[in-house]
């Protein structure tokens, strides 16, 4: 049996409340053609081969067809930013190797412990001072009062956006998160508006860039700006620049669906809730679970470089494929009730950060942002109730997560 | 007799010993179970003993292994097993205590193989690395301040001290009889590789030449070493690092096949006696087990590979439960860190005779490199990345075909070359 529309359905809005059904059925094949030629992989094990294939690639764009004159200078001139970003320094999230080892340990370089540390115990002062904010509330959004301001701000404060610019970010990121769904790629309106927001962010990034390069300061921004004393070259002006926009982008909308994915899962289970509130040293078998079990990348797409056969499915040279990292979560093969939201289970290789070369960069952030998120809900937020279950949710497939989570409540303690 | 009264020991507080315990509980099995260690720790990891322990960043006695379940075993630290009487079923140990079996799972690893001169050996200054012991005796003369450290053997153990040394700014020499460091597991085609790795660190390498005989001062403390080539040279501490033995010594008059290089076992891992039988109530596990691997035809093979005493462990521990187990296939694979570089490995380079860059560049210091004999993928080597090893560990498993297709991210030359191996094979080039 093979119904080659059932991609198609997990696409469609209609399935945005709960995906998993159609899941469970495009698992009956580990890879399976749809109807648009696309082959989609949704079990664990066909995942997992397929993220660890060095015949898979990432580079989803097309190589530039335009004329260059091999002046990167002169054509930075005649051609808007954007072209110059999206042609030959995308950001690193769709490069294959050798180039992207290169981008990606630049960046890892900069993750030093001692600053993810120091933000780990920021992000608990965050979360109050947000949940101070919200006063003697008696509802409160979890999407807009506190999943899309934390993370805003984490990673803003960690790459060294001034705080005065954070509202410009916040419209930026959740703008560029669409480029990450399939069918914004067909859709000219949203890629004519993906393109402008990009030049106003690239033209930002531009001029703080320069800026940080004449007077650096203690962030990840003037570490990429400046490095590296006796180390790798100065990573360029163009792919800092995608560098950075990839930060923001990937370091929010994704840890804001988690923490709303999170929220909701709770709800839906008072006694875990409670079990957290009363034991905030399981928020990280909470996130890890959450992780596993409503993942907020649901998929990721690549090419496929050579001819493939996997699970009896020969994938020929060219084709689009779908890693549906969601469904592998819920893989009967790897986890025993796969169904059943469980932090206490033990060995949970969820894919939840993908896995391999591309593995979630931010991985550590998102952890311990979400831990201070959902501990200080658990502690503080009094008799909490869902408004709406299920929660209105926004468009996208890839990138998903409620667009709203309201919530009752008879206060706020301090 | 129900099995709540079914008695197992498990001789070796090694890792491949408590994964098999632990697999034993997990398995259900709620009889009697007595581990028995021959020093007097908690079973410890290795992999540190060579690295962190050397240069003091992580303390001997942090090593220990965590416990996953719950045993519930009668602990015997600091007490060898000496004799393995299978008539009466008894395991004794140092103390004369005899220990009775139902059924026994023998993990008992490997020693440092000595220096051949064993007074020579017995100097002051002379180390050999096996446990946790010998490497706190090691990192104490380290942090003496040798004025010049003597490495003998370029296998993985002699290259983790040539590097630690480095790390701590010890003058170091390491000498190997191969034409290059690793060259018995790599090929000298890759051990190249690591050695420029390891020279521009600033490790002083002599390969192709051999130690002949240590020397001391008159009063029993190392001061040099004689090379073949009639040279010498100055060293206050000297590391044996030669490969190991397996330590079946206390096997002898049990009727049990075995040698310095392990103890029979079939495709099941239980042990074979004499004749070739197997004794269905005695399984291997580990360093010490040497069986025939599905994917290695010809002789059997023992590993020293981390990964295959915890899979071979937990592998026994179901099977001394009860549980029904298909034979022993797992793909081997072992990881080293190598100035700076990290290398993975699946399959087994051994016969190889041919080898090809598959991925990535040698001259970038990132790469992956795929062996292959008489038309077969068998191992597959990464140099800082090892993402990919998974897709060759799947192709080795299936026995696909060498070289292998060409193309796909980051292709390499894919060029045929030689792999290099030094006549004879290293024997104990794993």
């Amino acid at each position: 049996m093979s119904d080659d529309t059932l991609f198609a359905q997990v696409k469609d809005e209609a399935a945005r409340p709960d995906p998993y059904p159609l899941f469970a059925a495009l698992r009956e094949c580990p890879v399976s053609r749809q109807e648009d030629g696309t082959y989609v992989a949704a079990t664990h094990a066909a995942i997992e081969s397929l993220l660890h294939d060095p015949r898979v690639s990432s580079e989803t764009l097309p190589p530039a067809d335009r004329p260059k004159t091999g002046n990167p200078f002169k054509d930075w001139l005649v051609k808007p930013l954007r072209d110059h970003i999206t042609d030959t320094h995308r950001p690193f999230i769709f490069r294959d190797p050798p180039d992207h080892d290169t981008l990606r340990a630049a960046v890892m370089r900069q993750f030093t412990q001692r600053r993810v540390q120091a933000m780990r115990a920021r992000s608990h002062v965050l979360v109050d001072e947000i949940l101070d904010r919200l006063g003697d509330a008696r509802t409160i959004d979890i999407v807009d009062d506190l999943a899309y301001p934390l993370p805003v701000t984490v990673i803003c404060e960690l790459l060294g956006i001034p705080p005065e610019d954070e509202a410009r970010f916040h419209a930026w990121a959740t703008q560029l998160a669409t480029a990450l769904e399939p069918d914004t790629l067909q859709d000219g309106a949203a890629r004519a508006e993906n393109s402008r927001t990009f030049d106003a962010i690239s033209e930002y990034m531009q001029g703080l860039i320069a800026q940080k390069r004449k007077h650096p300061k203690d962030d990840m921004l003037s570490g990429l700006a400046t490095e590296e004393p006796g180390g790798a070259p100065r990573m360029g002006d163009f792919d800092l620049i995608a560098t950075a926009i990839l930060m923001l982008v990937a370091g929010h909308e994704t840890t804001v669906n988690l923490i709303t994915n999170g929220m909701l899962a709770l709800l839906r289970h008072p006694e875990e809730l409670r079990r957290l509130r009363d034991d905030p040293e399981r928020a990280p078998r909470v996130v890890e679970e959450l992780l596993r079990f409503d993942p907020p990348v649901q998929f990721r797409t690549r090419k496929a470089l050579c001819p493939i056969t996997l699970a009896g499915v020969t994938i020929p040279e060219g084709a689009p494929l779908v890693l549906l990292l969601a469904a592998g979560n819920r893989d009967p093969e790897v986890y025993a009730e796969p169904e059943r939201f469980d932090p206490d289970r033990i060995d949970n290789r969820h894919l939840g950060f993908g896995g391999s070369l591309h593995y979630c960069v931010g991985a550590p952030l998102a952890r311990f942002e979400v831990e201070a998120a959902l501990t200080a809900l658990a502690r503080r937020l009094r008799n909490p109730r869902l408004i709406a279950d299920p929660p209105p949710y926004r468009p996208g497939s890839a990138l998903r997560g409620p667009k709203h989570l309201r919530l009752a409540i008879d206060g706020i303690d301090p | 007799m129900s099995d709540a009264e079914t008695r197992i020991v498990v001789v070796g507080a090694s890792l491949a010993g408590l994964r098999g315990a632990e697999s034993l509980r997990r398995s259900g099995f709620t009889g009697h179970l007595t581990i028995v260690g021959a020093e007097p720790h908690r079973p410890y990891d290795r992999p540190p003993l060579s690295k962190g322990v050397l240069t003091g960043e992580v303390g001997a006695d942090a090593t220990a292994l965590p416990n996953l379940v719950d045993l519930d075993a009668d602990w015997r630290f600091g007490t060898p097993a000496t004799r393995l009487d299978r008539a009466r079923r008894t395991v004794t140990v140092e103390t004369g205590e005899a220990l009775p079996y139902d059924r026994l799972l023998i993990a008992t690893g490997a020693s440092a193989r000595t220096w051949p001169d064993a007074a020579q050996g017995r100097f002051a200054g002379v180390h050999t690395l096996r446990g946790r012991d010998d490497a706190d005796a090691l990192r104490r003369d380290l942090a003496a301040g040798p004025k010049h450290v003597l490495v003998i053997g370029g296998g993985f153990i002699g290259c983790d001290v040539a590097a630690s040394c480095r790390t701590l700014d010890l003058p170091v020499t390491l000498v190997e009889t191969g034409p290059t460091l690793l060259a018995g597991v790599l090929g000298a085609h890759l051990g190249a590789v690591v050695e420029a790795l390891h020279a521009h660190r600033g490790v002083t390498i002599r390969s192709g030449t051999k130690v002949v005989a240590l020397e001391d001062d008159g009063t029993g403390r190392v001061v040099r070493a004689r090379l073949a080539d009639g040279t010498a040279i100055p060293a206050d501490v000297v590391v044996v690092a030669l490969g190991a033995v397996r330590n079946t010594g206390w096997l002898s008059g049990s009727g049990l096949s075995f040698d310095a290089g392990g103890l029979d076992c079939d495709a099941d891992g239980d042990a074979l006696d004499e004749d070739g039988r197997p004794d269905p109530r005695i399984v291997a596990a580990g360093d010490v087990a040497r069986f025939p691997h599905p994917l290695y035809p010809g002789k059997p093979i023992a590993l020293e590979h981390w990964g295959h005493a915890v899979a071979q462990g937990v592998r026994a521990g179901r099977r001394l439960a009860g549980l029904p187990e298909a034979p022993y296939a797992e793909v081997p694979a072992f990881w080293s860190s190598q100035g700076g570089i990290t290398i993975k490995s699946v399959g087994l380079t051994a016969g190889a005779d041919g080898l090809v860059i598959a991925r990535g560049d040698p001259k970038e210091g990132r790469f992956l490199a795929v062996y292959g004999r008489e038309g077969r993928c068998i191992a597959a080597v990464a140099f800082d990345c090892a993402r990919w090893l998974p897709a060759y560990a799947e192709r080795i498993a299936a026995r696909a075909p060498f070289p292998p297709e060409p193309g796909g991210v980051d292709a390499g030359p894919m060029r045929v070359l030689p792999p290099a191996f030094p006549e004879p094979a290293d024997e104990d080039a794993a």
